[in-house]
């Protein structure tokens, strides 16, 4: 064991979820510290050091938003959050603040080490080794020659399309939403114009994905965002 | 400056026409045929018109026409469609009345009415057959009718004394001016003469003789020189209204309104009569007051009768009216003009009853209070038609001998003081100087004023004179006096008796009509008090009809209308005894008029029926049956019950939205706990429902590997979970779908994203089966809630994959059909069973009743709702070649514009001919 065993901050309120997703991350090797209430899971996150925080939205004293934003003015620690189906509201408002990825309650344990796993390897990695091209599906992407290949054929994307896929690439596994695309490729002043995103997303699926009406990579969060995933959920 | 102020229309002047006219065109439009007296041809130009517009097409029905059996009348008759009169019994006779509700129900464009001036039989709806031709025009019924001049009711006097014939049938003259055309049917007197002696002319058997007086040649110049007039000056104001409508010259309203003042005598009609004429002429408002002093209140009820039915007159030809009780007749009727503005008093003449050459007539006392007020004063008539009986007075007898016989044991009261005080004073003549005798008599003449009032104390006053005399000035116990000086103490003694008597009577009257006052506003106060408490109908009803019982002396009732507009009495506590008729109370409700007692609508009952109108609606009928009847006549009793009906309307109302609000509350209340208690349901079963997905998962994943067997059952609690979990799901949607709670979050987006989001979502699910997608790749932008959508989606897709077997296909395709987008979901399996195709979007329907597919129906009954709630239709059926299809459709609409294209610099590998926007815009 060279390296230390990761720490995750678990921030939950209910008992037997927290005791599940404690003993299917010890599973994974991680070291899992409990807090049942924002107070306590702001001051174990600034003790602890964690290196993956997991939070559920709703805390019986307080808003898991807040504890979010407090948190971003001091550190870049991934956070998963923790929400009900219904609340897509509250979703998109944490991924705005700057939570890595989001599950919905009930999830199952494969869902959560996937995230855990996309979560943590995006850190580690600290973006993306440039001078490697990063592939999905039959397609291959430079990002340093701004070359985009599918199945060995050069593809022509309009810029705004390679700006979109360059994105997603560089986030590759997170979810972005529709606000954070908007803002990073056409600027922040078109952040309402949901329709235009959605329209070149799909002019993108149909030059990248093999069945663009059944997408393997360029995945939708329904009334959320997009999501990369180099390989497609067996 | 001042003249362009003139030539401008007063915008409120203006307003009020609009207003006007918007009125009128609901309203029918009325024609009157009038003439100068019987006989001049109104009947026949009427019907020749009649028939003209008949022969265009027009919905002419003859309403009522007296032919009275020239034929060249009937002859104009035949053809035209007759509303056949209803019989009605009248003192053993049969006689033809216009039956009214017939007409409104037949509604034709325009009807005939002859002989506006017409009396009904007692027994009609409205006594007056005027007020018959009102409601046709409100029922927007176009009326020709036909008036003869000596029918108006401003003129009546006029040609009652011309002709010396009066005649009893009259018609406001409010109807007359009012009327959109009137017609002039003028023949020379020679002609009329001559159709007369033709017998061309009908005149009823009793009237001949006085027939014989009536068609006189200077009379019939007269009559014709009156109506001619007045028409003349109906079409004078019809100028006036035209050109202030088009804005031309300047005559405008001064607004100079005017004041009449009546008195006891027979001459108040008259004077009436004159005011409302000049008021007409002036095109002013006027008013009409009587004031009642304390000798006044003193008169016989009959004659107060006339005073009240003088009143009612002037109210009929538009004044308003008051009556006002103040012992100062000039000082009052001057602080009335004032008060009201207005500029011209009009009073009767009376040049007798000048006791004193310093007494001065009402009119120089009135020059003299006002010298700025123009006074016209009304000459008196000379004539035989004087009097009359102005309307046929009910006295109520038995109350009258009640009050004489009262009166008269008052005098014997004051007889009897006097004795009285003579015998106490007897002993005292030994002692004291017959001075303070006559002192004492005095104090017992001021006891007696107070008390008995005026009449008694002058007796007492007459009695103490001659008492004093006969007991105390010597020679005692004889009336002759032996010092003449003691005549000097008589006729003082009985001065001041008198005077003193006269002041405290007045001061007494005062006091009354100061406690009446009071007593009014008391009763007025204590029910908005008791109203404004009130929160329940009940409540009102009761406080209602309690205070209107114990102010009038009389019987009340409430009538308050069902959701359907019909009127219902609610039973009061001790309401046994009111017999109210539904029939008048509902005509008094739909028409927002007071009706029956004392009205122009059924006067003939006795109940008296005020609509309550609110502010925002009328909220019921106020039925009201005085003891005394002559007290809902007296103006001021009228206003005050008008106040009282004024005040339950508004108490009524407020009652209404007390349960409005209340019922808002309510749904409000039950609103939110709805709400609390889902988003605790939501909360409280996907928990535990979380917490056993996973530790089920954890249990699959647990080291050492389970058995294959355990690892299955692992599975299957996962499995079931998960199941729970999306029937949950279902169950909540539904309730928050129903309670109207779910926000749409409707956006431009294309389908395909949706579609490929479920099939991402399902992928499990539907790993058993072919799924084939068919979506043209030019489908426009749709709004529709993406969360929601792909439910539908998943739904449907579910459905197929729970209800076929495993290996079959799938294929779900999309188009536009006209301006909707159309999506199916089709299978190939089983099917749906026969007939019940509608029967499986219902809650909790499934295919087949005892199957053991899992799940309850709830997913295309939220499909339904979510997809009608875009305004789109879903439907399930079978296909011919087997399998079931689920169709819905979406409203596509205009879609926001694309993105403007900037760039064509760089190559587009669009590959399906989409153009491509290229914009690399704005950095």
């Amino acid at each position: 064991m060279s390296e230390p065993h990761p720490v995750a901050l678990l921030i939950e309120d209910e008992r037997q979820i927290r005791r599940f997703v404690r003993a299917a991350l010890e599973g994974q090797s991680w070291t899992v510290h409990e807090a049942e209430t924002l107070r306590q899971g702001l001051s174990d996150a600034s003790t602890r050091r964690p290196d993956l925080i997991i939070l559920d939205l709703g805390l019986p004293d307080g808003d898991g938003i807040d504890l979010l934003r407090d948190l971003r003015q001091w550190s870049k620690v991934p956070v998963i959050v923790l929400s009900a189906r219904v609340s897509e509201h509250d979703k998109i408002e944490a991924l705005d603040e700057g939570a890595d990825d989001y599950l919905t309650k009930p999830f199952g344990v494969g869902e959560l080490l996937a995230r855990v796993r996309a979560t943590s390897r995006r850190r580690q990695e600290h973006g993306l080794n440039p001078s490697v091209p990063f592939e999905f599906g039959d397609v291959s992407v430079d990002l340093t020659t701004r070359t985009v290949l599918r199945a060995g054929a050069t593809i022509h994307l309009t810029p705004i399309e390679y700006r979109l896929l360059a994105l997603l690439i560089i986030n590759e596994g997170r979810v972005l939403t529709h606000r954070q695309i908007l803002s990073e490729v056409w600027g922040p002043s078109h952040a309402g114009d949901a329709h235009y995103l959605r329209v070149y997303m799909g002019h993108l699926r149909q030059k990248m994905e093999v069945d663009p009406a059944r997408p393997q990579h360029i995945l939708t969060e329904t009334a959320i965002g997009y999501r990369l995933v180099q390989k497609p959920r067996a | 400056m001042g003249t362009e102020d003139k030539q401008r229309p007063d915008p409120d002047e203006l307003l009020a026409r609009v207003k006007q006219q918007e009125a009128d065109a609901r309203r029918g439009k009325l024609r009157i045929y009038f003439g100068s007296s019987a006989g001049v041809g109104k009947t026949y130009a009427m019907l020749v018109a009649a028939r003209k517009l008949f022969g265009e097409g027009r919905d002419v029905v003859v309403g009522i026409v007296e032919t009275h059996g020239r034929s060249e009348t009937e002859a104009m008759l035949e053809g035209l469609p007759v509303i056949a009169p209803t019989m009605l019994l009248y003192r053993d006779k049969e006689l033809p009345e216009f039956d009214l509700d017939t007409a409104l129900k037949r509604h034709p464009a325009l009807i005939l009415v002859d002989e506006l001036a017409h009396s009904n039989v007692q027994g009609v709806r409205h006594p007056k057959r005027w007020q018959d031709v009102d409601e046709l025009l409100a029922a927007g019924i176009d009326v020709f009718t036909t008036l003869n001049v000596q029918h108006l009711e401003s003129l009546n006097d006029v040609v009652g004394g011309i002709t010396n014939v009066r005649v009893w049938e009259t018609v406001p003259d409010k109807v007359f001016d009012q009327a959109d055309e009137v017609v002039l049917v003028d023949i020379p007197a020679d002609e009329l003469l001559a159709r007369l002696k033709a017998g061309k002319v009908y005149i009823a058997h009793q009237a001949e003789r006085a027939a014989g007086n009536f068609f006189r040649k200077g009379n019939l110049m007269a009559l014709r020189e009156l109506a001619l007039r007045r028409t003349a000056d109906r079409v004078e104001g019809d100028v006036q209204a035209y050109r202030v409508d088009k804005s031309i010259g300047s005559v405008w309203k001064t607004g100079n309104a005017l004041l009449t003042c009546i008195g006891p005598d027979a001459g108040a009609e008259r004077v009436i009569r004159a005011a409302a004429r000049l008021a007409n002429q002036l095109n002013a408002d006027w008013h009409a007051i009587y004031v009642e002093t304390p000798a006044l209140q003193r008169l016989s009820a009959p004659r107060r009768e006339r005073i009240l039915a003088a009143l009612s007159l002037a109210q009929q030809l538009g004044a308003t009216t008051a009556v006002i009780a103040n012992p100062q007749v000039a000082e009052s009727v001057v602080s009335y003009a004032r008060d009201h503005n207005l500029s011209k008093l009009v009073i009767g003449r009376n040049p007798g009853r000048r006791m004193w050459p310093w007494q001065r007539s009402s009119g120089q006392k009135l020059a003299m209070l006002a010298p700025d007020i123009d006074l016209v004063e009304i000459g008196q008539s000379g004539g035989t038609v004087n009097g009359g009986p102005i309307q046929r007075i009910t006295a109520d007898s038995v109350e009258s001998v009640e009050r004489r016989r009262r009166k008269s044991l008052r005098y014997v009261w004051a007889a009897l003081a006097c004795m009285a005080i003579s015998v106490a004073t007897m002993p005292l003549a030994l002692h004291f100087d017959p001075a303070n005798i006559v002192a004492i008599f005095i104090l017992g003449v001021v006891l007696v004023a107070v008390r008995l009032g005026r009449g008694p104390a002058a007796l007492a006053a007459v009695l103490s004179v001659c008492a004093f005399d006969f007991f105390f000035v010597p020679p005692r116990f004889a009336f002759a006096v032996n010092d003449v000086q003691y005549l000097l103490t008589f006729i003082i003694m009985l001065a001041v008796g008198l005077i003193t008597g006269q002041l405290t009577a007045g001061l007494r009257f005062q006091a009354r009509v100061a406690s009446h006052r009071q007593e009014r506003a008391q009763s007025l106060y204590e029910i908005a008090r008791e109203l404004s408490g009130a929160v329940q109908i009940d409540q009102v009803v009761t406080i209602s009809s309690e205070s209107i019982e114990r102010t009038f002396r009389a019987q009340a009732a409430l009538l308050l209308p069902s959701p359907n507009a019909q009127l219902i009495a609610v039973p009061s506590r001790d309401q046994t005894s009111l017999a109210v008729d539904i029939g008048i109370a509902q005509w008094a409700f739909d028409k927002g008029q007071p009706a029956g007692f004392g009205t122009d609508t059924l006067p003939g009952s006795d109940v008296l029926y005020i609509p309550l109108r609110a502010p925002l609606d009328t909220r019921g009928v106020l039925a009201i049956k005085a003891q005394n009847r002559r007290l809902l006549r007296i103006p001021e009793q009228r206003r005050l019950l008008d106040t009282f009906a004024a005040l339950i309307a508004i108490a009524l109302e407020r009652v209404h939205y007390v349960d409005v609000a209340q019922h808002a509350v309510v749904t409000m209340e039950s609103e939110r706990l709805r709400n609390s208690l889902l988003a605790a349901l939501s909360h409280d079963l996907r928990t535990p429902l979380t917490v056993l997905i996973g530790l089920a998962d954890m249990l699959a994943l647990s080291k050492p590997p389970l058995s294959a067997e355990q690892r299955e059952t692992a599975e299957s609690i996962q499995d079931e979970a998960r199941r729970m979990s999306a029937l949950v799901t279902n169950l909540l949607d539904m309730a928050r779908i129903e309670s109207g709670q779910v926000q749409f979050n409707l956006q431009w987006q294309p389908f395909e994203e949706v579609v490929g989001a479920a099939l991402n979502g399902m992928q499990l699910m539907l790993k058993e089966h072919k799924v084939i997608v068919r979506l043209p790749l030019d489908l426009p932008l749709v709004r529709f809630d993406s969360m929601l959508l792909e439910r539908v989606l998943a739904n449907l897709l579910e459905n197929a994959s729970k209800y076929t077997p495993p290996g079959t296909s799938i294929t779900l395709s999309a188009r536009v059909v006209d301006d909707r987008l159309r999506v199916t979901v089709e299978d190939d399996g089983p099917g749906l069973p026969k007939g019940r195709e509608e029967a499986v979007f219902q809650k909790f329907a499934r295919g087949e009743r005892e199957s053991s597919t899992p799940g309850v129906g709830l997913g295309l009954p939220i499909c339904r709702a979510i997809v009608e709630a875009h305004g789109g239709t879903i439907t399930g059926r079978n296909r011919p070649e087997g399998g079931a299809t689920f169709t819905f459709t979406l409203p596509l609409g205009q879609p926001p514009p694309p993105e403007p294209e900037e760039d064509a610099g760089e190559l587009s590998s669009a590959p399906r001919g989409r153009s491509e926007p290229l914009a690399e815009s704005d950095r």
